[in-house]
């Protein structure tokens, strides 16, 4: 029993490669988000693992059983499809028993587990309208009660809140979680947005270009990225290239920043995300401003309701700072452009990455 | 105020425009219906009374009758067949991997951008070919116009059941699937009903256009095997009277009923557009 398993998986496309001998277990009752721009071959991924498209080599095995293949029908697959697919001449009710009528299941036994996933949904009473007289919240819903129904061994999302809007795609996501971890789902979410995949998931597994960039909690992931295509891609960050002068201290033309370590002597990026950056304003008699301080000009503040988002010139280039929104008394609140200000970190937020730049491109 | 003056005034030109329209296209239709109920045999305004003694003559003239009846079976036939074909045709377009079905699309469409009397006079010649070669006789039967309005049902069935399919997401069928569907109950049970309000439309437009056609079927048609439509021309040779205003009439009725019917299954504007 060890939910699923994708050994060495690859898929060509004539001479583009889809998805790069990927591997990857999933244990049970875990939900793994696979992360990463339009095109990396995520979505590939998940296809091959419900059957849709054939490996070119690497093997699918679902409770340990290979199912390389098997055709669709016949694997123990659950799939949410991006624009929910529900069927569209058929009623809510039958749209959710078709996976149950597929497995011979008997009608009484049937309309019984209907009913209980329309509850678990929290559409009780609709059964009997046809989708297009849901709203795409219920729709959603409908999707998900028709896979979960069917007690799948493998949970499968495929982009599954990128149709609803801002408020309901918070909402929805929680309600998929809540419902994953009840049932013990072992689920794989294929997302593009990243706060979704920070939230939802166990286990991040960010994937470029076909291939495995990182793996890890999402706290690991977004903390410690592996190099600078998963930082850049997840989250927000500053990037100053430089070198290391002794550990723990970074040269960046005249200046020497607090950094993480380091060998001396190498050349590295230096990753501020922007929430560790402290900042202060430069008085006149530079009281309040931070003792080893980095001088700057901020250029753009960005008031974004909960959070205020301050971009700030220094000879390094731009860095980003970020605060909850400051209270008005707060010296932070009267920042405007143009302003001195003084910027600062501890040592350990000043990640030292490879200076290899290889952008995930959004296509 | 103003403005919102403007915007009525906006409204009123526009629904004034669409009225116009709308009495260009109905006016012939009125017109004849109108002209059905006149009691002078020689057309004159204004007519000299009202009656309904032309449906009686039409009713009473039985190469109508006849031609009525042969008309309804070779439509009923060529609809059926050409709808079958054309699904089978748009569903292997829009869903198999045909590298040439650009080419294939273009092709069953033709019948529609070819004259009738060029189409005629073409299947007139290839048909008296079959009958020199092997000795079958196809033109003037039955089969032989049936074969012939085929060719103007299957486009219909092709373009409309091609749309039908082709705004369907083919993640549903995947759906199917994925729920344990084996791909003969994916077509049964999931694709063909997504394809049911185009095949009907099909049916529809297919009927109508084997019902009315003249062109195509002047050359093919035979002693007692003759079509409506040709039936009016032949009369039209000798007699100018109203009867065929009421042969009109009834056949606008019969069209209109069966539109009205076929649009409570399927709404036909959205089909169509």
């Amino acid at each position: 029993m060890s939910g699923l398993t994708l050994q060495d998986l690859r898929r060509t496309y004539g001479p583009t490669v889809a998805v790069d001998h990927i591997t990857l277990d999933v244990a049970e009752g875990e939900l793994v988000a696979l992360l990463g721009p339009s095109g990396c071959g995520k979505t590939t991924t998940l296809r091959m693992i419900a059957g849709f498209v054939p490996p070119t080599s690497g093997r699918v095995l679902i409770d340990g059983r290979d199912v390389t293949r098997v055709p669709p029908y016949a694997r123990d697959t659950g799939m949410v499809f991006q624009g929910y697919a529900l069927f569209p001449h058929m009623s809510v009710a039958a749209n959710i028993g078709f996976g149950l009528e597929m497995r011979g299941v008997a009608r009484h036994e049937r309309e019984a587990r209907i009913t209980e996933a329309l509850r678990l949904v929290r559409l009780e009473g609709l059964g009997e309208r046809l989708p297009h007289q849901l709203s795409g919240g219920q729709q959603q819903r409908v999707a998900l009660a028709r896979a979960l129904v069917v007690n799948p061994a493998v949970f499968l999302l495929d982009e599954p809140l990128s149709n609803l809007d801002a408020r309901l795609r918070a909402e929805v996501r929680v309600e998929i979680r809540a419902l994953q971890r009840r049932l013990g789902l072992t689920t794989v979410l294929v997302t593009h947005d990243q706060e979704e995949a920070l939230t939802i998931a166990d286990r991040l597994v960010v994937i470029d270009r076909g291939r495995v960039r990182q793996s890890g909690t999402p706290k690991e992931v977004y903390e410690r990225p592996a190099d600078l295509s998963v930082a850049s891609f997840l989250g927000r960050c500053t990037l100053i290239k430089g070198t290391v002068e002794t550990p723990g201290s970074f040269r960046a033309g005249r200046f020497l920043l607090p950094c993480e370590g380091g060998r001396p002597g190498d050349r590295r990026v230096l990753l501020l995300r922007p929430e560790r950056v402290e900042l202060a304003p430069k008085g006149p008699n530079d009281a309040s401003a931070l003792p080893d301080g980095f001088p700057g000009r901020v250029s753009v503040v960005t008031y974004l309701g909960g959070r205020t988002e301050w971009l700030v010139e220094t000879d390094a280039g731009p860095v980003l700072a970020s605060r909850n929104t400051p209270a008005s008394d707060d010296v932070l609140q009267s920042l405007g452009s143009g302003d001195e200000v003084h910027l600062s970190w501890r040592r350990e937020a000043g990640r030292l990455l490879e200076p290899e730049y290889e952008p995930m491109k959004e296509e | 105020m103003a403005q919102l003056s403007g915007g009525n005034g906006w409204r009123y030109t526009r629904q004034g425009a669409a009225g116009i329209v709308f009495a260009i296209v109905l006016l012939p239709m009125v017109t004849v219906i109108w002209l059905s109920f006149f009691d002078d045999a020689v057309i004159s305004f204004p007519p000299s009374g009202y009656g309904w003694r032309w449906y009686l003559n039409a009713w009473e003239t039985h190469q109508f009758g006849r031609s009525f009846i042969v008309s309804v079976e070779v439509a009923l036939a060529s609809t059926v067949i050409g709808v079958m074909l054309g699904t089978a045709a748009a569903y292997g377009l829009e869903r198999g991997k045909l590298p040439v079905s650009g080419a294939v699309q273009t092709l069953l469409l033709g019948p529609l951008a070819i004259p009738g009397v060029v189409l005629g006079t073409g299947l007139f010649i290839l048909f008296v070919q079959i009958d020199n070669t092997i000795d079958l006789r196809v033109v003037g039967t039955l089969p032989g116009l049936i074969a012939a309005h085929t060719l103007l049902t299957v486009p219909w069935a092709v373009r409309l059941v091609s749309v039908s399919l082709h705004g369907v997401n083919r993640s549903i069928e995947e759906a199917a699937k994925n729920l344990g569907a084996r791909p003969f109950t994916v077509f049964r049970r999931i694709t063909l009903p997504m394809m049911r309000s185009g095949m009907i439309a099909a049916s529809l437009f297919g009927f109508v256009q084997s019902f009315e056609n003249l062109d195509l079927t002047l050359l093919l048609t035979g002693p007692g095997r003759s079509t409506l439509p040709v039936e009016m021309l032949n009369y039209l040779e000798f007699r100018v009277d109203p009867t065929l205003a009421a042969v009109a009439a009834v056949q606008i009725a019969i069209i209109g009923v069966l539109m009205l019917v076929t649009d409570r299954f399927v709404s036909l504007g959205r089909v169509v557009s």
